[in-house]
């Protein structure tokens, strides 16, 4: 080490090195969650642009600016990067920033171990889209990966995928566990269960779900890597394997994983709108065992992405029935909120736009996933667009507004200075206007059979596909606007007090602002 | 608790759900054989049926095509039987690689409705074994089988169905004959 960088450290109470170093050695859990959020933020535009691909092919019918196989590795690169690289970081990052700080510890649980979570996740993410540039490309089988495309038909860069998954699936599972144990052992004294934030709790639930999972799609992908390099057969019927139990290992990962992206949000979004509705949360209690219900019936539902592999009737009826029971947890969830705003004194700061947003438009989401559970339906629904604005209502409008909400409500507590309003006001309508452009005409298209994954449609689709692209645009350059507030606002602004905003509650806000790096090194008394 | 010992528990949660994807394999194959779901019918060689049932008829046919272009025509002599569920039946398959050179065969079948499956008894089938053909060799191959008497009311015709794979390239421990053997 320089002699710099130990004079620095005399200098600062006892920060690490300096400048990359810091960053790269760094167990402090407010560096590790800026690091995730980060990372997030630059997938998160990765991926967008990679729908723009997407969206400029689509703008006509024909095939006009990329190849074929160059638009697969888009839709099935842009889906990979969103889930794992965005959403995920993102409310990882958030957990890091926030977990301890809520709860009352000084740090997270495991700080070398978070350290290694991180930094592992760059290297997942420079090798998958490494091999988009090498000869044959990248991966072109659906973020699925459904078998045998991903193994009989998929080109040799399939290793470099299912390794580059391998290192998100340990990334976010050494996340989770380090969330768990310090959830578990480092609450403030007086922290009962019960006085938890949601935020806390939604994450310990989801944590366990990522524990549970993660694990089963490692199973998934190094059967694909043995199955296509090693000559075993899970997925080959003519070794006796089954192309079949791909789709069911798969998504028995899968459907859990979509709550692993939305449980979180749910916890920002209890957060936000009792503060901005000045009232407590309604519905409390009720809030934990409807996430946990949610979370335990995700393991029974899989099957709902298979309606039309030949299941048997009872199969069908059966993951049908158990689909629709999660709308009732959820639906207590979106009451509960209801019910927080219903004559509160509600002002409309950003956070609290993107939160109400938030709730309507994934309400949306979850009733055409509703639809989608509708057996009979589904075989008319699957593989099209429709299914497409399904999963992007909740996605977007539902876990990407709400990490945007909690950015914008926790942004001047991490930065000391408050974001600008109008900036932040204009991204935020801009984002809602043009999102509903994007994905809400894929419904219509959907229904009228315009099947998804496919670089080219069918002429009467052309003025709808338009539209949606315009929209894609629109929404794709708004995004710009927040990585712009987010710049200013850790640049500079007006300073912000302690408890930022006035109906605020929790530990997190008897910090000061900016929140200092060591916060709680001796526990506060919880009453 | 301390943080050793929760970590080392969540640590074997994790192992054993990694675990646990390799055995929805077997659990999967096991579920399938004893509800019959999926339409896979068993491997094994049946015991000769001990009665008839002569008062109902079901009709069976026989549908078989080659995946990927595998390079066999495989046909049976007849498009379908009637047959009481009991009978002893056989039915001849005419089969040819179309291919000059030596090439190995594996017929996978499947049974049509799905819940019909697990009442097609087979006592002889050339899809028990890996078939080696030699250059254009054409052969004939016997299908012995009988429909269990339990057979539900309702199921009145069923279909045998045989994807056929060319596993020339594949070794011989990874066959489905190999695999069934083994466990
Ligand atoms: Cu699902």
């Amino acid at each position: 080490m320089s002699t710099v960088a130990q004079s620095e450290q005399n200098h600062h109470d006892h920060h690490a090195a300096k400048g990359f170093k810091r960053w790269l050695y760094t167990t402090n859990h407010k560096d590790i969650g800026s690091l995730y959020l980060i990372f997030s933020l630059t997938m998160f535009l990765i991926g967008g642009a990679m729908a723009m691909v997407i969206r400029a092919e689509l703008f006509q019918p024909g095939l006009q600016l990329v190849d074929p196989h160059f638009f697969n590795q888009m839709t099935t690169v842009h889906g990979l990067i969103m889930v794992f690289g965005a959403v995920m970081p993102a409310f990882t990052g958030l957990a890091n920033w926030m977990v301890p700080m809520m709860i009352g510890a000084p740090d997270m649980a495991l700080p070398r171990m978070n350290n290694w979570s991180f930094w592992i996740l760059p290297f997942a993410f420079a090798i998958l889209l490494m091999s988009l540039f090498m000869e044959g490309g990248g991966p072109a089988f659906g973020w699925t990966f459904y078998a045998p495309l991903s193994t009989t038909y998929s080109n040799d860069n399939t290793a470099l995928f299912v390794f580059a998954v391998h290192i998100m699936g340990i990334s976010s599972i050494m996340g989770a566990i380090n969330v768990i144990v310090t959830i578990v052992n480092l609450r403030a004294p007086g922290m009962t269960w019960m006085k938890l934030p949601l935020f806390v709790w939604t994450w310990l639930i989801t944590a366990f779900l990522l524990i549970a999972v993660m694990p089963v799609l490692a199973g998934a992908v190094t059967m694909v890597l043995t199955d296509k390099y090693f000559g075993t057969s899970f997925f080959d019927a003519a070794g006796g394997g089954d192309p079949v139990m791909f789709q069911h290992i798969f998504w028995f990962f899968g459907h859990p994983e979509v709550y692993i992206m939305i449980l979180p949000a749910f916890g920002i979004i209890s957060t936000i709108i009792p503060t901005f509705s000045r009232k407590k949360l309604f519905g409390y209690a009720s809030m934990v065992y409807a996430t946990s219900s949610i979370a335990l019936l995700s393991f029974i539902v899989w099957a709902h992405h298979m309606f039309t592999t030949g299941m048997p009737l009872a199969g069908e009826l059966f993951f049908m029935y158990a689909t629709m029971l999660i709308s009732v947890p959820t639906g207590v969830k979106v009451f509960n909120w209801v019910a927080t705003m219903w004559r509160g004194s509600i002002s409309f700061e950003v956070p609290m736009l993107f939160s109400i947003a938030f709730i309507v438009l994934f309400t949306l989401g979850g009733f055409s996933g509703l639809m989608l559970a509708i057996t009979p339906a589904d075989f008319q629904y699957h593989d099209t667009y429709f299914v497409v604005a399904h999963f992007h209502y909740v996605l977007v409008t539902g876990a990407i507004f709400s990490i945007m909400a909690g950015a914008y409500y926790w942004l001047p507590k991490w930065t000391g200075h408050m974001y600008n309003e109008r900036l932040a006001k204009l991204h935020f309508w801009l984002s809602l206007v043009s999102v509903n452009v994007l994905f809400f005409p894929m419904h219509f298209v959907g229904l009228a059979g315009m099947p998804r994954r496919i670089p080219d449609y069918a002429l009467q689709f052309a003025d709808f596909n338009a539209l949606i692209s315009i929209g894609g645009f629109a929404f794709g350059l708004s995004q710009l606007l927040f990585v712009a507030v987010v710049y200013k606002c850790a640049k500079g602004g007006a300073a912000v007090p302690d408890k930022v905003w006035d109906g605020a509650e929790g530990l997190e806000w008897e910090v000061p602002s900016p929140a200092p790096y060591h916060t709680f090194s001796t526990p506060p008394e919880v009453k | 608790m301390p943080h050793s010992s929760l970590l080392k528990k969540l640590t074997l949660v994790v192992i054993g759900m990694f675990a646990f994807a390799f055995a929805l394999v077997p659990l999967y194959d096991v579920f399938c054989d004893v509800t019959g779901l999926n339409g896979k019918p068993s491997l094994e060689v049946a015991t000769e049926s001990n009665k008839v049932l002569t008062s109902r008829t079901v009709d069976v046919s026989f549908t078989t095509h080659s995946q990927r272009n595998a390079p066999f025509e495989v046909n049976s002599r007849q498009y379908s039987v009637n047959v009481s569920p009991g009978e002893m039946v056989e039915v001849k398959f005419s089969a040819k690689n179309l291919s000059s050179e030596a090439r190995v065969m594996q017929a996978v079948p499947s049974v049509s409705p799905g819940k019909a499956a697990k009442y097609l008894h087979k006592m002889a089938c050339f899809c028990f074994d890996q078939q080696p053909f030699s250059a254009n060799q054409e052969v004939e191959f016997t299908l012995v089988f009988y429909v269990d008497t339990e057979l539900p009311e309702e199921i009145e015709e069923l279909t045998l169905s045989y994807t056929v794979f060319d596993i020339s390239e594949a070794t011989a421990s990874n066959t489905v004959a190999a695999k069934q053997q083994a466990g």
